[in-house]
């Protein structure tokens, strides 16, 4: 696996535990999928946890371990399913302010959408940075400079910089 | 109309420049075929039956002269020389090379032009009314709502891996021209019992395979909430509309299993979260678009022009297109034009380089430098001047652009059918030029007045046949081409889906089974009735009692042949 952020290549501190034995034994911090993590929440409270979720669970069944867990991973059983775009910007809005990362084999020419929607890192199987190297990520989000929604990323849409633009021209 | 600014024109630059890196990276393997097939479809480009087509965005039908020129170019440099208008106001090239696509792109970007999103499970181009800001009954203009929400679905960062495509339509007038029951979104501009306006929204109509009448989710939606409240729907669609099935991945079927109130609920869920000014067009932005539509320099002129009369007068010919093909303008002394790209035998949509050139001259001259393309696969000139109509038409027919049959009989819409199209199960090209043949008389046409046929080649409805006041659709049985005939179908405010009228026909029936449903009107017909309003009045039985009796008549004179 490979965790890219906008910045590149980065250690993934976060490691797959499948069984509750393994999340306990793991060497780094567990990440946990949703079928464990009411059990895990009660044998060991208060411990630091990633949580992997399916792109197509609900946002209310998501919402108790919101304040809980470090990392929430959004699954995407394939690139061209977009669900785990909407559940981001649900995570987001609830107000989580761990990591959320987007998992699966997504294509490079996704990032910047996957950043838009508030993601932090994408974890690519091998199979996909094989083909599609960090080097491909960090030119795909810089091709398009600006976008017209507002509301989503970091900086001014293109409808808000022209209003920006416009107050700056008035004397 | 709209012109680009530096952000549009960096934008589609920046657009081109990706679509050629994910070209090469396709072509040097980082790109697996599986990947690239969307990525080139939310681009417009389509691996047809015998080669690639390209589909060019027309953002609600408007084009000016410069972009129609440079279509002409690019139809004769890359294409064989003609281009043809299809359903959703668009334009296709069906014979382009994918080495060539870039740079076709970029001839495109010149004249502020794209191929984004008019493919793929995305939001496609954004269709509005063909008379926008010409009919006497708008409310108001469509277009800059259009505008507005194609910058906002361009590249949309959340909804571009949609369950399936997606198309909004926008009408600003009482006559619904422009399909919106239809439509996945549909809307309304309307205005309040206070005068305010707003819009009338309404999710999950749609034809294809299963066709369905939208449901008016919002009544009245101040106009100031469009983008959250659409954010809102898309939102919902996006994380529950089926990904299992792509025949029930439309949100049609979502709201159809899920219930108009449910959906409509989980809708007004999503949006009462939403943050609306964060998302929400700024007002002057929104200004800022409404005036690339303001009306034009307008003469002031009186409703009548004696020039027009005098020519219609001493010319039946003038006459009989400006009646047929006329559309009462706003503004007194203009008048609407509708070319139909439907000469007899010709190609429904098709047109050649030569047309377009003679077009575009004819556009800039004597309509304000503006014309639209309409779902009916025609033109419209939109702002003539009464005074100039006799050079208008003149200068049309030298191009054969000419033909008074604008909602006639012989004004079919077609999909593309098994001459181009991968997906196809029979031909619809041919059979609409068999009908336009046997009903060519123009007197006969004018008796039998409006009535629009659309055919589709398969069940994906491409030609709309679902809401055609006859529909024709072209299925594959036991290795023959079969069709089956529907009537009473309409894409406007009293929408409403056609009914079959019997078993399927062989093509070569076909324009015989159109006369005997033509022949039950004119005897059914009362009054001044239209085709449509007969069968409103009648109902369908009377045409399948007509259609019956030409099977079997049919059926008797083949087995007395073969004796």
């Amino acid at each position: 696996m490979t965790v890219i952020t906008k910045k590149g290549e980065i250690a993934d501190a976060y490691v797959r535990a499948d069984t509750l034995e393994t999340a306990f034994e793991a060497d780094g911090i567990p990440l946990i999928p949703a079928s464990l993590v009411d059990e895990y929440v009660v044998a060991k409270p208060g411990t630091d946890f990633g949580l992997s979720v399916p792109g197509s669970m609900p946002i209310e069944d998501l919402v108790p371990y919101l304040a809980q867990a470090s990392l929430i991973a959004i699954e995407f059983p394939g690139f061209s399913d977009g669900r785990g775009f909407s559940l981001a910007r649900r995570v987001k809005r609830e107000g989580f302010a761990g990591r959320l990362r987007a998992s699966g084999p997504l294509i490079a020419d996704q990032f910047t959408d996957a950043l838009q929607c508030g993601f932090d890192e994408v974890e690519l199987p091998e199979t996909m940075t094989n083909r599609q190297p960090v080097q491909q990520w960090m030119e795909a989000k810089d091709t398009i400079t600006d976008f017209y929604q507002s509301g989503y990323g970091e900086g001014l849409s293109i409808l808000e910089k022209r209003r920006a633009a416009r107050k700056g021209a008035r004397p | 109309m709209y012109r680009y600014d530096e952000f549009d024109e960096r934008f589609v630059r920046e657009r081109v420049a990706q679509f050629r890196g994910q070209v090469e990276r396709r072509l040097e393997g980082s790109l697996t075929e599986d990947e690239f097939k969307p990525l080139r479809l939310k681009n417009g480009l389509y691996l047809q039956l015998h080669a690639y087509m390209l589909r060019i965005a027309v953002p609600y039908g408007t084009l000016n002269s410069r972009q129609l020129r440079q279509l002409a170019h690019i139809a004769e440099t890359y294409d064989k020389g003609y281009g043809h208008f299809t359903t959703r106001q668009n334009l296709q090239f069906n014979w382009p090379k994918l080495k060539d696509v870039p740079d076709i792109l970029d001839l495109l970007a010149d004249v502020e032009m794209h191929c984004i999103q008019t493919s793929g499970n995305c939001i496609r181009n954004v269709t509005a009314d063909q008379f926008a800001g010409v009919a006497k009954d708008e409310v108001e203009d469509p277009r800059p709502t259009a505008e507005l929400l194609r910058q906002w679905s361009s590249l949309h960062p959340e909804f571009v891996w949609l369950p399936r495509k997606f198309k909004i339509a926008v009408t600003g007038a009482e006559h619904d021209r422009a399909a919106i029951k239809v439509h996945d979104i549909g809307l309304k501009l309307k205005r309040n019992a206070a005068g305010e306006v707003g819009y009338e929204v309404i999710v999950g109509g749609g034809l294809g395979r299963t066709p369905m009448i939208g449901k008016v989710v919002r009544d009245f939606l101040p106009k100031e909430e469009l983008l959250a409240y659409l954010e809102a729907i898309m939102r919902v669609y996006n994380s529950e509309g089926r990904r299992d099935n792509k025949y029930k991945a439309r949100v049609k079927i979502l709201v159809h299993e899920t219930g108009e109130e449910e959906f409509r609920a989980r809708v007004e869920e999503e949006y009462a979260k939403l943050d609306g000014p964060t998302i929400n067009a700024p007002e002057e932005e929104v200004e800022r678009i409404a005036a690339y539509f303001a009306p034009p320099a307008y003469e002031d002129l009186a409703e009548d022009s004696a020039t027009l009369d005098g020519a219609r007068a001493s010319d039946p010919a003038l006459d009989r297109f400006v009646e047929q093909n006329g559309f009462a303008h706003k503004q007194p002394g203009y008048i609407a034009l509708t070319i139909a790209l439907k000469e007899i035998g010709a190609v429904p949509g098709d047109m050649s380089a030569d047309q377009m050139r003679a077009f575009a001259d004819i556009a800039e001259k004597y309509s304000f430098d503006e014309f639209r393309v309409t779902h009916s696969q025609n033109l419209v000139l939109p702002h003539v001047k009464k005074d100039d109509l006799p050079a208008v038409y003149a200068a049309l027919k030298e191009a054969g652009l000419a033909s008074a049959n604008a909602g006639l009989i012989t004004d079919i819409i077609a999909c593309p059918g098994l001459d181009y199209c991968a997906l196809a199960t029979a031909k619809s090209i041919p059979i609409a030029q068999d009908i336009a043949k046997t009903f060519a008389d123009p007197d006969r046409q004018k008796a039998i007045g409006d009535l629009p046929i659309k055919i589709s080649g398969c069940i994906n409805a491409c030609g709309h046949h679902h809401v055609g006041a006859i529909g024709i659709l072209g299925l594959e049985k036991g290795g023959r081409e079969n069709y089956q005939i529907t009537i009473g179908g309409d894409a406007t405010e009293h929408a409403a889906l056609g009914e079959r009228l019997g078993p399927g026909i062989d093509a070569g029936d076909v324009p015989g089974a159109i006369e005997a449903v033509v022949e039950t009107y004119l005897a059914e017909k009362q009054g001044s009735e239209s085709f449509i309003e007969t069968v409103r009045r009648t109902g369908a039985e009377p045409f399948k009692a007509g259609f019956t009796a030409f099977i079997e008549a049919r059926a008797a004179a083949q087995s007395e042949a073969a004796e």
